[in-house]
Order: C-alpha cells, then sequence, then structure tokens
C-alpha cells in the first residue's frame, strides 16, 4: 500500500504521513526523539536537511537574520494559534501563557481584530513583555486566589470569546499534576492551562492549543468542554504555510519578531543556555544560539 | 447584574485600536489568514513526487503497527539497542498507540536506555558529566536566588530529588534484600 501525499496535498503541512515510522499522530520533528521519527536536531554549524528543495525558503535581502530564525518556530506557530482560534472582530481572547509563542500569539490576536487581548502568565518580567510587545492587557494568576473567577470577573462573568493555550505540557500545576506529568510522565503533559482554557472560554467559544502535549493521556476535564458547546481547535503549526503573510507584516512593519529576544547564547555554551532558558534565570524569555559567537 | 446577549462593552473603539496597535485589523479577513481554510486543495506545496523515494533500510526499523508500511524516509539518530531497544521493540510490535501499555512501555524504556547510556559512557574518553552536560554551571552567574524569588513553579522543586532518586532507592533496597534472602536460604 502507498502513502502518498495524503496532507500536505491538503495543507496540513505539520500533519506529514510519510516521515515518522514511530507514531501516526504526530509527523516527523527535528531533534524531539524516537517518537516523532528520530531526527537529529539542527543546533549545530552544519545540518543535513531532507528534501531541502522544498522545506526551505529564501530568507528575503530585507530580513534580520534574527527575525528569520524565529520565523520557523516560535513566531509562526503563535500567529498559527491565533488563528485556530477563528477570532471575529471585537472578541475577547485570553491568552494562558507569557513565553515566546504565547507572546506572538496575543500579539497576532490584533491583527486578527480581537478588541481585548489578556495574558495570563506567572513570571513578572513576561508579563511586562506582554504589555509593551503585545500591547496586552496582562493577569498574574498568583495574586489571584483563582484565576478562571478572575478571568470570568474581568470579561463580564461570562467568560472569553476565545482562549489560546500556549503552554502545554510544560505547566507546573498542583502536586498531583506535578508528580504525575513531570516528574513520572503519567500524563502527556500537566492539563492545568487547558483546564483554565476550558472554564475560562463561553459558552460556544473557541479553545485553541498550540501547546505541545505529549501523546499519553491528560486527565483533561472534557466534560465541560462538552457541555458548553466549546470548539477545539489545535495542530502543531504548518510553518511554511505561514511565511508569505508573516513576511508581508514584517514588511509592513506590524511585526518585530526579535524583539522578543533576551540572550544571546554561543553554540559552545549551549547546555548553560538550554539551563538559563529552563529555569528561567535572569528573566530569560527568548535565546537564540549564535555559532561562532564566542 | 443580569446576565444579557450583548457582550459587555469594549474598552476601546476599532479606531482606537487600529491607532495603537500596529496592524490591527490586517487579517480580520478570514481570507487573509493563512491556514483559512485549513484544508484547501492545490496549494502550491513545492513537493515534486507523489511518494518519495524509499530511504535505505540498513537494520530493522521499528514502525507503530497502526502505519500501513514502513513510511519512506525515517530517522537514524537513535537506532535501538541493547535491553531498552527491546522493551522499544516489543511496545511497538505488540500494541497500537491506542493503547497505554505502548507508552508506558516506551517511558520505561527512555529510564533503561539512560541507565544503559550512562554506563557505556563510562567506558568512552568522554564519559556522561553532569556538571558541564546539564548547564548547571550557569547558575552562578545567572542571579539563582533573585532569579527564583517568588515564582510559584519552584514550591515543587524541592520534592524533586525525591521523586527522581526515591524509586532508586526503593529498588536498591528491593534488590539489597532479594539478594540478601537468596544468599541466606542457600546457606541453611
Amino acid at each position: 500500500m502507498l502513502l502518498l501525499r495524503a496532507f500536505c496535498a491538503r495543507g496540513l503541512y505539520s500533519n506529514c504521513h510519510n516521515v515518522n515510522p514511530n507514531a501516526t499522530a504526530v509527523g516527523g520533528i527535528y531533534g524531539y526523539s524516537h517518537t516523532t521519527g528520530g531526527y537529529d536536531g539542527g543546533q549545530a554549524e552544519y545540518v543535513r536537511v531532507p528534501f531541502a528543495d522544498v522545506g526551505p525558503t529564501i530568507v528575503p535581502d530585507w530580513m534580520d537574520e534574527e527575525d528569520a530564525v524565529l520565523c520557523t518556530d516560535a513566531l509562526a506557530t503563535g500567529y498559527f494559534g491565533a488563528q485556530l482560534a477563528d477570532i471575529s472582530e471585537g472578541d475577547v481572547v485570553v491568552v494562558l501563557g507569557a513565553g515566546p509563542v504565547g507572546l506572538f500569539a496575543a500579539r497576532s490576536a490584533w491583527l486578527m481584530g480581537a478588541g481585548r487581548v489578556v495574558v495570563v502568565d506567572h513570571l513578572d518580567d513576561r508579563l511586562e513583555m506582554a504589555r509593551t510587545f503585545a500591547y496586552a492587557e496582562t493577569i498574574n494568576f498568583t495574586q489571584h486566589k483563582d484565576v478562571v473567577v478572575e478571568l470570568k470577573r474581568t470579561t463580564g462573568w461570562l467568560g472569553a470569546d476565545r482562549v489560546i493555550d500556549a503552554v502545554g505540557a510544560e505547566a507546573d500545576g498542583n502536586l498531583l499534576q506535578h508528580v504525575t506529568s513531570a516528574q513520572l510522565k503519567l500524563q502527556g503533559g500537566s492539563p492545568i492551562a487547558l483546564n483554565w482554557a476550558i472554564d475560562a472560554v463561553r459558552k460556544g467559544g473557541t479553545v485553541s492549543v498550540m501547546g505541545a502535549y505529549g501523546p499519553i493521556f491528560s486527565a483533561v476535564k472534557f466534560g465541560d468542554a462538552m457541555n458548553k458547546g466549546l470548539t477545539l481547535h489545535a495542530n502543531q503549526a504548518p510553518v511554511k504555510r505561514q511565511w508569505p503573510r508573516l513576511f508581508e507584516h514584517m514588511r509592513s512593519g506590524y511585526l518585530k519578531p526579535n524583539e522578543i529576544v533576551t540572550h544571546r547564547i554561543p553554540l559552545e555554551h549551549i547546555a548553560e543556555g538550554y539551563h538559563i532558558f529552563s529555569a528561567k534565570l535572569d528573566g530569560c524569555i527568548k535565546p537564540l544560539v549564535v555559532p561562532g559567537a564566542a | 447584574m443580569p446576565y444579557t446577549a450583548d457582550k459587555p462593552p469594549l474598552p476601546e473603539t476599532p479606531e482606537q485600536l487600529r491607532a495603537r496597535i500596529p496592524g490591527w485589523g490586517a487579517d480580520l479577513d478570514p481570507a487573509d489568514r493563512p491556514s483559512f481554510p485549513r484544508e484547501v486543495r492545490g496549494l502550491e506545496t513545492g513537493a515534486h513526487w507523489e511518494l518519495p523515494e524509499q530511504q535505505e533500510v540498513h537494520q530493522p526499523r521499528e514502525r507503530s503497527i497502526e502505519h500501513a508500511r514502513l513510511t519512506p524516509v525515517f530517522g537514524t539518530s537513535v537506532p535501538l539497542k541493547g535491553l531498552s531497544g527491546v522493551i522499544r521493540r516489543y511496545a511497538y510490535q505488540r500494541f497500537s498507540e491506542g493503547r497505554a501499555a505502548h507508552w508506558l512501555l516506551l517511558i520505561a524504556a527512555d529510564r533503561v536506555d539512560a541507565v544503559e547510556s550512562h554506563l557505556v559512557s563510562f567506558a568512552t574518553l568522554r564519559p556522561d558529566d553532569p556538571v558541564t552536560e546539564t548547564g548547571v554551571l550557569a547558575e552562578p552567574s545567572h542571579h539563582p536566588v533573585r532569579s527564583r524569588a517568588g515564582r510559584v513553579d519552584v514550591r515543587h522543586q524541592l520534592l524533586d530529588p525525591v521523586i527522581v532518586v526515591g524509586p532508586w532507592v526503593l529498588a536498591g533496597v528491593v534488590v539489597y534484600r532479594g539478594v540478601r534472602a537468596v544468599v541466606r536460604r542457600t546457606r541453611t
């Protein structure tokens, strides 16, 4: 039996069925272990690129190299996440997570005509970036007894029209969620952000999920999603499909992606760079790895 | 306060938002959004094949039994090996992705692989070094205390050593007691 271009030919570029023998749910991802095909990552001085005549694109002369790097993942994913939310003019959009993807999703929500954008996180540096880069209102969930109640209060007690989960499996969650997901890997990630999203969105609203979760089950409040008549949209970002329009926005001055870059790490110090990013030291929001910078 | 069908009034008008936020509403029309509609025929993907040429298979390549065949392209960076390879191959051959056993076996194999890889590294000129390879040396120069002050995500970190080391200690005690019992029984 053949595996033809089943999904990319429909525009589902991130759902390729031809490159990951290890699983049918997820496509191939570079540097993401054997569950996504067993491909090496690309943070090196030289990389081998399968299908290099198809996948990459030419960086335009006018584009800053740092902006080009951000187009390959975080920016395209955030922009796509805002599209998954089906935003209409005047919608109240809540973005959970003020990491790079959440910041870009919040900024992109305005492009689609949002009437209010509210970003939720617990790190003050990131919330400050959400206010300055993404022009968003912010909520530090540690300053509220129950963030869902605060989100209901700020949306006229009905909930937000659209909620975007830009956290995914990385959430810390409560003790049970932390132990079962982050430590023992018995859940596909702590679902606290997704459960907040289901609770904080209004009835009939849309939840956009491009925070990544693992393949094993997670304890998600699916009954509430059903009872509220929610639309759940989720996917890995079809990155290349985003580029032409994103390039237009960048050239028009609507987006300057590298404004969120806080650290530039020489390739020789990449282990330290990952630790700084992962442990969120020194207000690290987005580091870039720079070959030959040491 | 009564619930109403109308949404609460927004704090700013579209004109105010357009004046304040670069590009506000540029993608207001869904037709301007690159992933609308999500599925569309006739996109110029650049792919010039219907079926990519089959990559050479140099050793049996594990695959999900939900696939009709080995995919034309696959990664080669993590070939199956050792006991972890036996566990992974069993998980792939026996259980579909829909079975919890599939993933739990793969998670267990990850832990076995970690131990195997650490042991193998000790037989090389570059043994694993958790001090330099985890990046923890960045801590002293990047304000480790101030960076974590008031953060909620650090409250569980005190538990991490217990959760990570605990199963190893427990396994060690069980093995020790088992061996001791066998030795005592053989002596008597």
